[in-house]
């Protein structure tokens, strides 16, 4: 690992200022996706700017009815907290789906949302990898894609976002907030948030230069019957081949988003109003254009299959 | 032997690296900083205080910052009942009880950890008062070559920890309910501790026994 300096933020705003200032500089906060990536030399932040101290840590209601997740809410927290289980149970699965207890203890609900493909090729600093050095290639185009994404690629990237909170807050429309240097705040609608890895696939998200996440909010809930499915290689603590992300109203209308697929969490708002007609109808809207590799082309019926799957347990639900 | 920095390698020693090994140092490394001087990186190394309490014991050091809480407590604390497995948060051998709850500690800095409370392996209980969780993995062979075991016993009593506590699982079947305890519930919460022996079936059995005890 590179030496770097090391201070502790005394408010969002300083953060993001220092942030800012200070060349080479990252935020840290769960830290196990940064200090892993930078023991193999992927991250190289030259200051680190601890955030852990501040008062981003609560589960709160917002006017609106809804409910405000501070950034440093661990996601051991979020799934077990009260409201969330009963109100956004979608998004206690997911988390409940994704790493381990010991991670889950330490990961942040900003981390979680920041965290970095586990792209083998992205992870191997010996290979070819334009997310890790832009212009170098892609090793994953012609090498093991089995784990690589069938929409939204390009010939630059074929990485997925590893999340499983994100794929549950996109289906339950949350939206990002942040502060950025000169104290000003935005919310960006997660589905802007994540971004497709066109010729630049070292870019990940919209944040700018010392923008830092002070929440994450989700609009009131909606009810209806909530299901996280996700298939992997393994029962327990391993990452998504392919996750669905499934709210089943009364009436048959719902949402769906889906993990494993892409560069981001994906949703295609027009495959919700096909929900009634079943997996094979929302699926063709989900996987339009989808560009495939010989190794990861099982993904398509694999999306179909889940999405069959869990659409029928959430009908045994209703029955 | 004096400690060297120089490197002497035997034959034997560049035959046991292999053939990838110096592959990979001939080949040019594809990360961004490819010369040490690159992106206004201090090249020296930082130091920083920080003070914690470790199995009840105020603890105050100064650490290059790039010490993980692991290496802080194996290198500096002497205390080396916590294992480093694989050192990238993936085997669960190096998990530690911090504020209460279990973390892999090779995961995270311990300039993170000012005014922590730390309990490792050798906080929960010591030779002549074990831990129930301790003696429990002794009665059931909770083990084989117990490089693992620490991680194990420290994850295993934060598990039951938590199931008080009420926090779910991804088995747990009503998220309404009250959380509580069952194998498959075990076997889910401790997939972060891996067993290359394969000791799991007794693991599980030492783990039940406390469980029940503590009912």
């Amino acid at each position: 690992m590179r030496p770097f300096t090391y201070e502790r933020a005394e408010s969002p705003q300083a953060a993001a200022a220092a942030a800012a200032k200070t060349p080479n500089a990252r935020f840290i906060a769960g830290g196990t996706n940064l200090l892993d990536l930078m023991k193999i030399d992927i991250e190289q932040p030259a200051h680190l700017i601890d955030v852990n101290g501040l008062d981003l840590a609560r589960i709160e209601g917002t006017d609106d009815g809804g409910v405000r997740i501070g950034a440093l809410v661990r996601n051991t927290d979020l799934a077990a907290d009260a409201r969330i289980r009963r109100d956004y149970p979608l998004l206690s699965r997911a988390l409940l789906a994704g790493a381990s207890g010991q991670l889950r203890n330490k990961a942040t609900t900003a981390g979680n949302l920041l965290q970095r493909t586990r792209c083998p090729y992205f992870y191997d600093t010996n290979q070819a990898c334009n997310k890790r050095l832009p212009g170098s290639g892609c090793a994953a185009l012609g090498g093991f894609s089995r784990s690589h994404a069938v929409v939204g690629g390009s010939k630059a990237c074929i990485a997925v976002h590893p999340s499983d909170m994100a794929v549950a807050m996109r289906a339950l429309d949350a939206t990002v907030e942040t502060v950025k240097p000169d104290g000003s705040v935005r919310r960006i609608p997660i589905a802007d948030f994540h971004t497709l890895p066109g010729n630049t696939p070292h870019i990940e998200n919209v944040l700018t230069k010392g923008e830092l996440i002070t929440a994450v909010t989700l609009p009131k809930p909606i009810g209806g019957h909530q299901l996280y499915h996700k298939v992997r290689d393994r029962a327990s603590y391993a990452f998504a081949l392919v996750s669905v992300a499934l709210v089943v109203q009364a009436n048959g209308s719902g949402r769906v988003a889906l993990g494993g697929v892409a560069h981001k969490p994906w949703r295609v708002e027009a495959a919700d109003a096909e929900l009634p007609k079943g997996a094979k109808a929302v699926a063709a809207r989900l996987l339009a254009g989808a560009q495939t590799t010989d190794d990861n082309a099982f993904k398509l019926t694999l999306v179909e299959r889940t999405l069959a799957a869990t659409l029928a347990e959430a009908k045994e639900r209703t029955a | 032997m004096a400690p060297s920095n120089d490197w002497k390698f035997t034959r034997r020693d560049v035959l046991k690296m292999g053939a990838m090994s110096v592959t990979a140092l001939a080949a040019p490394r594809l990360v961004a900083g490819g010369s040490e001087s690159g992106l206004g990186a201090t090249s020296k190394p930082v130091t920083a205080k920080v003070g914690m309490e470790v199995n009840g014991a105020q603890q105050a050091l100064e650490l290059d910052t790039r010490t993980t809480l692991l290496d802080a407590l194996r290198e500096h604390m002497h205390l080396t009942g916590t294992k480093k497995g694989c050192d990238h948060g993936q085997c669960g051998a190096c998990t530690v009880i911090v504020d209460g709850r279990r973390i892999n500690s090779c995961l995270t800095l311990a300039v993170m950890h000012e005014g922590a409370k730390v309990t490792t392996i050798e906080g929960l209980g010591r030779p002549g008062s074990l831990h129930p969780m301790q003696a429990a993995f002794v009665k059931h062979d909770g083990y084989q070559c117990g490089y693992c075991t620490p991680g194990q016993i420290c994850s295993a009593v934060a598990v039951l920890d938590e199931i008080k506590a009420d926090i779910p699982s991804h088995v747990t079947g009503d998220l309404t309910a009250k959380a509580s305890f069952s194998r498959t519930e075990v076997r889910e919460r401790m997939s972060g501790n891996i067993c290359r022996c394969g000791a799991y079936s007794n693991i599980h059995d030492a783990i039940e026994e406390v469980a029940g005890g503590a009912a």
